[in-house]
């Protein structure tokens, strides 16, 4: 990923305390790798529809705590499979926060609040802002730490690691 | 200002002195995946260009999860596990042997001072024997088997003292209830939990895992406590090498310090569908359930079973109820039997399922029909968490869940002790 890659997309708006048993449920997850199979259940319990309405590029958009749970990386990378490019929370959960960085799914802190359904979004990952273009109004991002920032803009720790050969801070 | 325990367990990993909010590279003295995450890890060791896991004596599989197999798919995963492991040369545990984290304490993986990340987020139990002990995803699980180390950001510490004594019938598991209901869900994200105080102090080791094990109930990194002799006299046996406790400065600069009189607390429910939903059992007695389950790396371990049948004896459980009892490892369903424990729990209608997960994660071993209320000794009643987005989960002791188990209803423990 560019480190001043621009996203574009609709908002899907959840609350606060999205856990990891919502995003991809314990029932599904411990049956198979393939991703693009789980990814049809992303959010299932919460919000059944969602799958089928999510156009690639847009975004989930929460509340506090988003992530919270168990530590299952198949939450970040349903998001991803499912065509998400980012998702944008008040706060995250440490574990969820690690893993979408290290699957290269930027997790943006910033205050989501007036974020509407079907808000038109871009995030500018790069000036740590987010427009929201239906409403006219901009979020400042929280900065990652500059080794987050790093494995980030590789795509993920595997191809941080593979080009760096250990953690460099 | 001084140190609070996870400044000196990381200043000591790296030979000189840190601070809350520093990153920093460091050994990790032992690493975990169970068999919802360990495929993932694999995968990501493979794609790594990993050819050895550079101490194959510092890693543990277990395979707990969905243990015995119920599916071909899990069985594949399963499969795939075992080959890493034996190509590996690193440790598994196969089915049966119990869930990781009553497993790494029990047989000697972890020793107070130790950094160890477990990829699964109930990592935080082993803070209850001192080691600064978090959860992670399955690439840095990864990235730590390839490299023997991972990056941190050394947490800030929420210092918790528990003081007064706890009342008859009331047990470590309504304290963590409790104390989630009192942080909140998110109340302690990105910090380190230290646990003191006179509650602390008089609690067993077995109990005290309970406490560190839902400290990531409230968002913590981990959930620290000092080893005192308790502590050391349970590891006799257990831990041979030589290892450092770590115990804080009396004017170690805490992020925040919040004092609690538990002697007045009763038995605690978290309601559906939050953990932090805890109330005093009085309110939410006489609820009707259909299932009881004891078990999980919460509340599996011998102790837990024994406060069960001590309340289970000449009793039975409803026929309206089914109890599943899952012993957190085969050492613990072992004791169980030589005690007799596990004999008179069986003779009150209780169901044994294989030592490991049960049923807390919906997997397998008892998921609930729609409608249905289950009461349970797990960490986590989210909508859906046992495998049916229409069922309703309430997290209580062993206590309060064997007096549940018999009445058919929710029901205050101290009526049957
Ligand atoms: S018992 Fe439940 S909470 Fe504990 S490790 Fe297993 S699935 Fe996770």
């Amino acid at each position: 990923m560019d480190r001043d890659m621009i996203l574009r997309g609709k908002a899907h708006v959840f609350g606060d305390d999205v856990n990891t048993d919502y995003i991809i449920s314990g029932k599904y997850k411990f049956k198979t790798l393939d991703m693009d199979e789980l990814a049809c259940h992303c959010m299932e319990d919460i919000d059944p529809d969602f799958y089928a309405r999510v156009q690639p590029g847009d975004f989930i958009v929460a509340g506090g705590n988003f992530g919270c749970g168990s530590s299952r990386e198949q939450a970040p990378l349903v998001i991803k499979h499912a065509g998400v490019s980012a998702v944008l929370a008040r706060s995250f959960a440490r574990i969820f926060f690690r893993n979408a960085i290290n699957k290269g799914l930027p997790a943006v802190e910033c205050d989501t609040a007036g974020i509407e359904a079907g808000d038109e979004l871009e995030v500018d990952l790069g000036a740590g802002r987010v427009r929201n273009l239906t409403r006219g109004s901009e979020a400042e991002i929280t900065p990652l730490p500059a080794v987050m920032m790093d494995i980030l803009a590789e795509g993920g720790l595997t191809a941080y690691l593979r080009k760096h050969g250990g953690f460099e801070l | 200002m001084g140190m609070t325990i996870a400044e000196r367990i990381f200043s000591a990993h790296c030979g000189r002195d840190v601070r809350a909010g520093e990153l920093v590279v460091t050994k990790v003295d032992f690493m975990m995946g169970q068999d919802g995450t360990s495929p993932l890890a694999v995968n990501a060791f493979r794609e790594l260009g990993g050819e050895k896991v550079q101490d194959p004596s510092r890693v543990a599989l277990v395979i707990d999860h969905s243990a015995p197999s119920p599916l071909e798919g899990v069985s594949n995963l399963h499969a795939m596990m075992r080959a890493f492991a034996a190509e590996q040369g690193v440790g598994i545990y196969d089915v049966g042997c119990g869930v990781c984290h009553c497993l790494l304490p029990e047989q000697g993986h972890v020793a107070p001072g130790d950094i160890v990340i477990g990829a699964d987020s109930h990592t935080t139990t082993y803070g209850a024997i001192n080691a600064f002990s978090t959860g992670v995803g399955s690439t840095d699980l990864a990235a730590a088997m390839l490299t023997g180390k991972l990056w941190f950001k050394v947490p800030p510490t929420m210092r918790l003292e528990l003081q007064g004594k706890l009342q008859e019938g009331v047990y470590s598991k309504d304290v963590a209830l409790f104390l989630a209901g009192e942080i909140t869900a998110d109340g302690a994200t990105y910090l380190a939990v230290e646990y003191g105080g006179e509650v602390i102090d008089s609690l067993s080791v077995e109990a005290r895992f309970t406490i560190s094990n839902m400290a990531v109930e409230m968002g913590a990194k981990a959930g620290l406590m000092e080893a005192d002799e308790k502590t050391m006299a349970w590891l006799e046996g257990r831990v041979t090498r030589s290892c450092a406790p770590a115990a804080p400065d009396p004017d170690a600069d805490y992020a925040e310090v919040r004092e609690c009189d538990l002697g007045g607390l009763t038995p605690q429910v978290a309601e559906p569908h939050r953990v932090d939903n805890a109330r005093p059992v009085e309110e939410v007695e006489g609820t009707p359930i259909q299932e009881a389950v004891i078990g999980t790396c919460t509340n599996g371990r011998l102790e837990d079973l024994e406060v069960a049948a001590r309340i289970l004896a000449g009793r039975r459980v409803s026929p309206e109820v089914r109890l599943i009892v899952a012993p957190a490892s085969r050492q613990v369903l072992m004791d169980a039997m030589d005690r007799g424990v596990a004999q008179r729990l069986i003779e009150a209608g209780a169901a044994f399922v294989t030592p490991g997960c049960g049923p807390c994660v919906g997997t397998h071993n008892g998921v609930p029909s729609d409608g249905e209320r289950v009461i349970s000794t797990a960490n986590r009643n989210f909508k859906g968490r046992m495998g049916n987005a229409n069922a309703f989960i309430y997290l209580a002791s062993p206590a309060t869940v064997a007096a549940s188990a018999v009445a058919g209803k929710i029901t205050d423990p101290r009526r049957m002790l």
